[in-house]
């Protein structure tokens, strides 16, 4: 199986995010690069908004993303309550 | 029996609230669909379903701008900071300057062409779905464009190469690269510009172009540009996959697709390829501090990170582009041999070029072991002396360009194992001789001569008179380079001697 | 103590790009929008001929019968760029939203007439698609058109519409509580019913139309300035009398925007006009022409939705003619 991964820029914004991807996914990998914090995972990734909101204590959308996403690797399936990244193969 | 009188309103879920949003066409019955839709049949491309199009994000216009709207206060409040200190000290030093040159007059128009260019497939997909998808990134692209000149136009109130972008993209010699690049994707069909640009490019290409640029900017103190750079790319992640989705629908619709597509690919990947040579030049000589050289990023990007994908496009029949071979083999090389031809022709081009130091060359050595010392190092040092002597060695000669990529032809047979040889392909068309760099570059114009026999190679149009006169001065004065400002070495240059001052050197 | 800070003056060489200098002047500050609009486009030395239409280069001044000196006369009085733009949207869009947000909280659509509720999505909700042609023939100028200045505020105007159309279907959805087939059925009238045939056809015509500043004269001078008025002007004030007010609420983005765009439409009728005798020649022919069409597109949907309907298409098509003339046309 391929990896998905997901980058962010460290910003404030995206502590949370992060928090919850790695409460949500077991075995996801957190990389700390210059100015931006990559998180990898076997074939999928799911970043649950009721898991953020509860982080930062508001509801949050997960269309927010768009602020804090530099870029990814993967499909991407997304709704009201979660943005997922996942790989066919 | 109770009542439950509180109201239950249906609750949409997001994909089909998405689709109201987005299926608001209808077949016409007062003109026929075809004259409302007249590109999207002659490419020979078959779509049985539009609605088999999965929308990849779901943002309806109002979210669109309220998230940009406050993406852009934050880029703008950098942007202006960085201009109000004089950010433009704090970076490592001004030859990285002339990486941004490369930047505004290259990639930004290009820009400014997907930004008509995804308008100009809205308009002619039949199918709804992508149809927003593609009006999104064509204001994105917009969006792309603006951005850049205005973070750079603090840089060019203060450094040379920059003011004249917008003429010097339509006529300067080495950026009819980049032009006849995206000229080519956007006088093509909907579809070939679908793969060209929104799969080729913006997929399995685009880490090659913007890591090295935002890298660099960040590694050589450039803030206003590293923000520049995370503020596009969230826009770019919608890019990607869009191409992906595009890519993935052609393919499902009708098996006949996949050779076309296939041909697109392979073709889109070594014009684009072409293109980036560019970028390796930068990546690997304009960089005072490298945080990594072109052969490690080919290395990661693509051969690493696009197998992935075509893993996953394996099950429609498509294979990695069959110029991967040939890339690979040329990555020891590529960067090299470009700043070779960019340093002597430093004299028409309105970006410095320089020697590199011992340190970057130690790194050089490092980074390419198996050819730096052997092919290169050598030919720096004895341009090296000359420098000493006063000889700044600058050609008088103009290059031949290759008909299909214009890229002047001084690559070698790297992948036939001569690299010291000239590489040169021939073929004749309606008793015709044209010339090319390469075997893919000559396949692109056997497969369409009609097309590439109209391409407007700059050497040729000097040649023909038609770019001012026959010498260099005249020449310049055309292209509005100002001698002596623009051009030739960074060394005793207006931009230097700017910078000894700020630096209270000399 | 006195402390005294070393520092290096740092002058600039220039205060904006040649081209812009060019047309500003020398030594001027230029504006964001100045920078990020002059001389975008490319105009000269395209390498192949577009392959789908050969007979033009890619940027074809020859696209159109309206001849300029110069595209750049046409500037947006708005002064719209990317930033800006999505900027000034992104207010208009919270106001919108809280506006939706109060009709849902508090309930006001139970206090709304069925019989309104039936009529807005009969009547208003097929505009859905309206503004979707809308977006399509502006996508068309943005790909067609000449010139950053123009081709910039076509990219604008062709989201403005997607927006607008959004904004419609949402208001659908919220009337029938999410009933979606009221969409279907809305999407029916607009193919099948009578009333509405005439807008469609007039806007199918307007897909094929080869001259782009046709395009922008017939959809965004004329059509528009009669729908736009007409139901989110004239038939709100009625709606307002019969117990409809929730309606003008949710449409506010619309109002807003269609009273924030005469600005820029008007200039692109004056400029053009002023340019020669020719092009107001052209142009006066054009708006006859689209301004009979709409009349008579119009007219029976009117009379579907308002007490006074040839009063009002009368009183609509007085106003542009008036605002066309007051650019220079004389109609």
């Amino acid at each position: 199986m391929s990896k998905v991964f997901l980058a962010l820029q460290a910003i404030e914004e995206s502590r949370a995010i992060i928090e919850a991807i790695i409460k949500d996914n077991p075995d996801v990998e957190v990389e700390n690069q210059t100015a931006m914090t990559k998180v990898s995972a076997e074939g999928k990734l799911v970043i649950n908004a009721p898991t953020v909101s509860d982080l930062i204590g508001r509801e949050w959308d997960p269309q927010e993303l768009q602020l804090v996403l530099i870029t990814l690797a993967g499909n991407v399936d997304e709704d009201y309550d979660h943005f997922t990244i996942y790989w066919d193969n | 029996m109770t009542m439950n009188t509180q109201k239950r309103k249906k609750r949409l879920n997001m994909k089909d609230k998405y689709k109201h949003m987005t299926r608001l066409g209808w077949d016409t019955t007062y003109q026929d669909m075809d004259d409302v839709f007249p590109k999207d049949k002659f490419e020979g491309i078959v779509i049985h379903d539009w609605e088999g199009w999965e929308d990849p994000f779901r943002m309806t216009m109002d979210s669109y701008w309220k998230y940009q709207g406050e993406k852009d206060k934050k880029l703008y409040a950098i942007i202006d900071a960085f201009a109000q200190n004089n950010g433009q000290k704090n970076i490592t030093d001004a030859r990285y300057v002339s990486a941004l040159k490369l930047f505004l007059t290259g990639v930004s128009p290009l820009e400014y062409q997907a930004h008509r260019g995804f308008a100009d497939i809205a308009r002619n997909f039949r199918g709804d779905g992508p149809r927003v998808a593609c009006q999104m990134q064509a204001i994105d692209e917009l969006r792309h464009v603006q951005t850049q000149v205005h973070t750079l136009s603090h840089y060019n109130k203060y450094f040379n190469g920059f003011s004249e972008f917008a003429h010097w993209h339509d006529r300067v010699w080495y950026l009819s690269v980049p032009k006849s690049f995206f000229d080519d994707a956007r006088t093509a069909g909907p579809f070939e510009f679908m793969i060209a640009i929104g799969f080729s490019f913006e997929y399995v290409l685009t880490n090659l172009l913007f890591v090295p640029f935002m890298s660099g900017a960040a590694f050589n103190g450039d803030m206003a540009t590293v923000t520049f750079g995370f503020s596009a790319q969230s826009d770019e992640a919608r890019h990607m996959t869009l191409g992906l989705q595009a890519i993935k629908f052609l393919l499902e619709q009708d098996p006949a697709n996949v050779p076309i597509v296939q041909g697109w690919i392979d073709k889109w990947t070594w014009r684009g390829y072409k293109v980036l040579g560019l970028v390796s030049m930068m990546m690997d000589y304009m960089l005072p501090e490298s945080p990594q050289s072109w052969k490690e990023a080919w290395e990661l990007y693509f051969e690493e990170n696009t197998i992935a994908l075509f893993k996953d496009l394996e099950r429609y029949g498509i294979t990695v582009p069959d110029c991967a071979a040939t890339v690979s083999a040329e990555k020891d090389h590529l960067s090299h041999q470009i700043w070779m031809t960019f340093y002597t022709h430093a004299a028409a081009a309105p970006f410095h070029t320089w020697l590199p130091d011992e340190k970057k060359m130690d790194w050089l050595s490092e980074k390419y072991p198996d050819t730096f010392d052997k092919y290169y190092r050598p030919v720096y040092e004895h341009w090296g002396k000359l420098e000493k002597e006063g000889k700044r060695y600058y050609s008088e000669m103009l290059p031949q360009l290759c008909q299909t990529c214009q890229i002047p032809m001084l690559y070698t047979e790297v992948e036939a194992g001569k690299p010291t040889q000239i590489a040169h392909r021939q073929t004749k068309f309606n008793s015709e001789r044209f010339h090319f760099c390469s075997d893919h570059c000559k396949d692109i114009f056997e497969n369409e001569p009609e097309k590439y026999v109209q391409s407007w190679l700059p050497v040729h149009q000097i040649f023909q008179g038609n770019c001012g006169g026959s010498t260099l001065p005249e020449v310049l004065k055309w292209y509005k380079v100002e001698f002596g400002q623009d051009n030739l070495d960074y060394v005793g240059s207006p931009d230097q001697k700017m910078w000894k001052e700020w630096k209270g050197e000399e | 103590m006195s402390l005294e800070i070393k520092s290096v003056e740092i002058k600039p060489k220039r205060e904006t790009f040649g081209h812009v200098a060019r047309r500003i002047g020398e030594g001027k500050l230029a504006s964001r929008y100045e920078e990020a609009t002059y001389d975008l486009q490319p105009t000269a030395n395209f390498h192949y001929k577009p392959l789908a239409n050969p007979e033009f280069e890619l940027y074809d001044v020859k696209k159109t019968g309206v001849v300029m000196e110069d595209w750049y006369k046409f500037m947006d009085p708005r002064q719209y760029h990317y930033a800006s733009y999505v900027t000034a949207r992104a207010k208009q869009q919270e106001v919108a939203e809280q506006n939706f947000v109060f009709v849902e909280k508090r309930n006001m659509l139970d206090f709304m007439p069925e019989e309104i509720k039936d009529e807005i999505l009969e009547y208003v909700l097929p505009l859905r698609h309206y503004e979707w042609g809308a977006n399509m023939n502006n996508l068309q100028l943005v790909s067609e058109g000449y010139g950053a200045a123009l081709c910039n505020a076509f990219m604008f105007h062709a989201e403005d519409r997607l927006g607008n159309a959004q904004y419609i279907t949402r208001i659908g959805l919220l009337l029938s509580e999410n009933e979606a087939h009221v969409l279907d059925t809305g999407k029916d009238k607009w193919l099948n019913d009578s009333s509405w045939q005439g807008l469609r056809k007039a806007m199918e015509d307007t897909f094929v139309l080869k001259d782009w500043f046709e395009l922008h004269i017939a959809q965004n001078i004329v059509f528009d300035a009669f729908i736009h008025p007409l139901y989110f002007n004239l038939y709100e004030q009625e709606l307002n009398k019969r117990g409809g007010s929730s309606q003008s609420m949710m449409t506010e983005f619309i109002t807003v925007w269609n009273e924030e765009c005469g600005r820029w439409l008007d200039m692109t009728v004056k400029v053009a006009i002023d340019e020669s005798d020719e092009n107001k020649e052209l142009i006066t022919k054009w708006c006859e022409k689209y301004i009979d069409i709409a009349y008579d597109a119009v007219l029976p949907l009117a009379q579907k939705i308002l007490s006074n309907p040839v009063e009002c298409v009368d009183e609509v098509k007085g106003q542009l003619i008036a605002r066309l003339n007051k650019s220079g046309l004389s109609l």
